[in-house]
């Protein structure tokens, strides 16, 4: 019965989602004159409002990347804070443009949902903090530990699959909030806390003495977060995906917020498409062909965005890990600018 | 107080007078008054000298960010967090409202306390008009500073920006206002002798009062927009608004009932006999009997309904509680003492404005007791 419920429910929302996205999304957002972004409002380094009111992060930058592409002004931006049950409400009922808000791709979501995930802007998944006294430098050390855990999450059961496929021996401890989880791993109730290791981060700071505890290498699963947008745009689709390329693309010919204007003038024929100096490229998307240029004099490229929400020039002092380039030994890889 | 107690006290004090006798008579004057007592002194002294200390003594008044608030070789042991309350607070007050528009909510606000003490202060001269700027010019007034009006020069402020306190009064002000008199029509509607308007305001009733707050919100904030196109769908907060007005009323519909019925049937059958219309016998002599009996009970729905606005962090508006949660992952300020002096202004805050509500409640009763009286 819930079932059909639940699939009657999913086929209002699929059917309405397509006729909504039939709308030219880029031409909307035109005659508004600013982007319309869901955000998360309270999740430190990634999408959350300073004490002015200003909103700032990783996936926040995102957001003001398109708005200067689109209009060359990083602040024609409206944000929206949504909760993690309504933003896919929000995106389909066309309230939002885009949806950038440290959003899990999977493929129910991809495929029944009526949605498309352009590109995967954040390499995310649950990690270890232990204790520096406990002397372990890896999770595959942690047999017989009693782990801290939110409950009802799936932390959780990505936790008992890998303490089973590792054969170790496993004392989950749970939790009803995060806060409670943290609480006792500091009071030592636990040997260690797991959950995503971008929240690991800002959690750390929180304790008493964040130095005495690290963060172990090994990440249990795959969380790759993506901006989302209404399928069946697939310009709009095309210019939220290259966007990020293009963020990427930057980092690796070394063009950077600072550098933008003399690489203008560079003899290296990627750079020179790239900012718009050869060929119609930006153009085809439906913008100008300056639009590289625009994100990355605005708002930078993607190393820069990173280290200043969430990576050194940050409190939170995550390192690049998967989200190095891929010339680094990271996963982020951008295709030819051609 | 009955006669009776007054002259016990007296008697109590000439037999035991000065300060011992004021102890004996209030503090231990059985066993298991004394016990009580007893308990209470040592609760107190268990709790008050670390709070204060928490609060007070070891409290960080003032730094640059989370190292001052972190324990150290001079503050093994911080307290309070007082510098990151400071920093935040403007955003605890206004949220996202534009800075250099900030002007337009401090002047919201005044116009509100002036219509409130306007109306609730019961000497003040002409609270005729009071009510007309209450319940007339205000909203109107509140509207145009808040959200803008162009053709005067007040740039629009977008609902999405609103924030803290300013949304936390902006919903329970409205909620307070309009679920009174709706409360009020819905519960003559369900003693009404018309079967179709009471079978209204019964289904209406029983199905707000049987659905939590959090589902009408769930779906005026989610499932409405899918229905309606874009353009026509209200405005987030908006729809949060009528959401919580609407459930309001219909619990106040029910406290009001609880009033009418609380009037003898003399009251009814005498109004009738003087020949009074409907209208006029609810308006000058049901109603007012009825509300003064119920009085409290509203001021309990009042207070009930101000601290339900948190609710409307669900559908993503960031009311006062929702901005302090929002600041205390502020990696730059978050250190173990953080959250708990967030939390203590949002409890502050919000015992100071209920305990208020509720003063002013105790001191009506005592009026309309005295007026009872003569």
């Amino acid at each position: 019965m819930k079932r059909l419920a639940t699939a009657i429910a999913f086929a209002a929302v699929v059917a309405f989602a397509t006729q909504a996205a039939s709308a030219q999304t880029l031409n909307a957002v035109k005659n508004r004159g600013e982007l319309v972004c869901g955000a998360n409002g309270t999740l430190a380094g990634f999408g959350m409002p300073d004490p002015q009111g200003k909103w700032t992060g990783f996936d926040v930058d995102f957001c003001r990347a398109i708005a200067a592409a689109i209009f060359n002004d990083p602040t024609k931006v409206k944000f929206v804070p949504l909760t993690a049950k309504d933003r896919f409400t929000a995106l389909q009922s066309g309230e939002i443009d885009v949806l950038s808000r440290n959003t899990t791709w999977t493929l129910s979501r991809d495929a029944a949902l009526g949605l498309d995930f352009p590109a995967v802007t954040y390499y995310d998944g649950q990690g270890f903090m232990v204790h520096k006294s406990l002397k372990v430098s890896s999770a595959l050390e942690l047999n017989g530990a009693a782990v801290c855990v939110q409950q009802g999450t799936t932390t959780e059961l990505n936790l008992a699959d890998y303490f089973r496929t590792h054969h170790m021996d496993l004392k989950t401890v749970t939790f009803a909030s995060a806060d409670e989880a943290l609480k006792a791993y500091e009071t030592g109730r636990c040997d260690s806390y797991t959950t995503d290791s971008s929240g690991l981060y800002g959690e750390r700071l929180q304790l008493a003495e964040p130095s005495e505890h690290i963060v172990l290498p090994e990440i249990i699963s795959k969380e790759p977060l993506s901006p989302v947008v209404r399928q069946g745009d697939n310009q709009w689709t095309d210019i939220v995906r290259w966007t990020h390329f293009a963020m990427i693309d930057a980092e690796e010919l070394g063009v950077n917020q600072t550098n933008v204007d003399e690489k203008l003038k560079s003899d290296d024929p990627e750079t020179r498409r790239m900012l718009g100096v050869e060929g119609q490229y930006g153009e085809a998307l439906g913008l100008t062909n300056d639009w590289v240029y625009r994100i990355i004099k605005r708002v930078g490229n993607y190393g820069e965005v990173f280290e200043r929400n969430i990576g050194q020039g940050s409190p939170l002092k995550i390192a690049r890990g998967l989200n190095a380039l891929w010339t680094k030994g990271g996963l982020q890889y951008g295709p030819p600018f051609r | 107080m009955s006669a009776i107690g007054g002259e016990f006290r007296v008697r109590g004090a000439a037999a035991h007078a000065g300060v011992f006798g004021w102890l004996r008579a209030n503090l231990f004057s059985s066993p298991a008054n004394a016990a009580l007592t007893l308990v209470c002194i040592l609760a107190i002294a268990w709790i008050a000298p670390p709070l204060i200390r928490f609060l007070f003594l070891d409290a960080v008044w003032s730094g640059e960010g989370r190292d001052a608030c972190l324990a150290s070789i001079a503050q093994p042991h911080p307290g309070a967090c007082w510098a990151f309350v400071r920093v935040w607070f403007s955003y605890f007050v206004y949220g996202s409202y534009p800075m250099g528009e900030r002007w337009r909510v401090d002047l919201f606000f005044l116009a509100l306390a002036l219509g409130v003490v306007w109306l609730s202060w019961l000497s003040a001269p002409r609270r005729d008009v009071g009510a007309g700027y209450f319940f007339i010019a205000l909203p109107i007034l509140s509207f145009v500073l808040l959200h803008g009006a162009p053709l005067i020069g007040l740039a629009v402020v977008p609902t999405a920006l609103w924030g803290g306190v300013l949304v936390t009064v902006v919903v329970a002000a409205i909620g307070m206002v309009f679920s009174l008199p709706l409360g009020i029509l819905l519960a003559l509607a369900r003693r009404s002798d018309m079967p179709v308007v009471r079978l209204f305001a019964v289904a209406f009733i029983e199905f707000v009062r049987g659905v939590p707050l959090i589902t009408v919100l769930f779906m005026a904030s989610v499932m409405l927009p899918l229905f309606v196109p874009e353009r026509l769908a209200p405005d987030k907060l908006l729809r949060a608004l009528i959401g919580v007005a609407l459930f309001a009323s219909a619990y106040m519909a029910e406290v009001v009932r609880g009033g009418l019925v609380a009037v003898s049937r003399g009251q009814y059958e005498a109004a009738r006999a003087l020949g009074l219309t409907y209208w006029r016998m609810m308006g000058l002599v049901i109603l007012p009997q009825a509300l003064g009996v119920t009085l409290p009970n509203i001021v309990n729905t009042f207070i009930g309904l101000f601290k339900d606005t948190t609710l409307v962090f669900v559908v993503g508006i960031f009311d006062f509680l929702r901005t302090i949660e929002a600041a205390r992952a502020d990696p730059k300020w978050t250190a173990p003492t953080t959250t708990v002096t967030g939390y203590v202004v949002a409890a502050l805050f919000y015992f100071v404005c209920c305990y208020g509500m509720s003063r002013y409640a105790r001191s009506v009763e005592a009026r309309l007791a005295r007026a009872g009286r003569r």
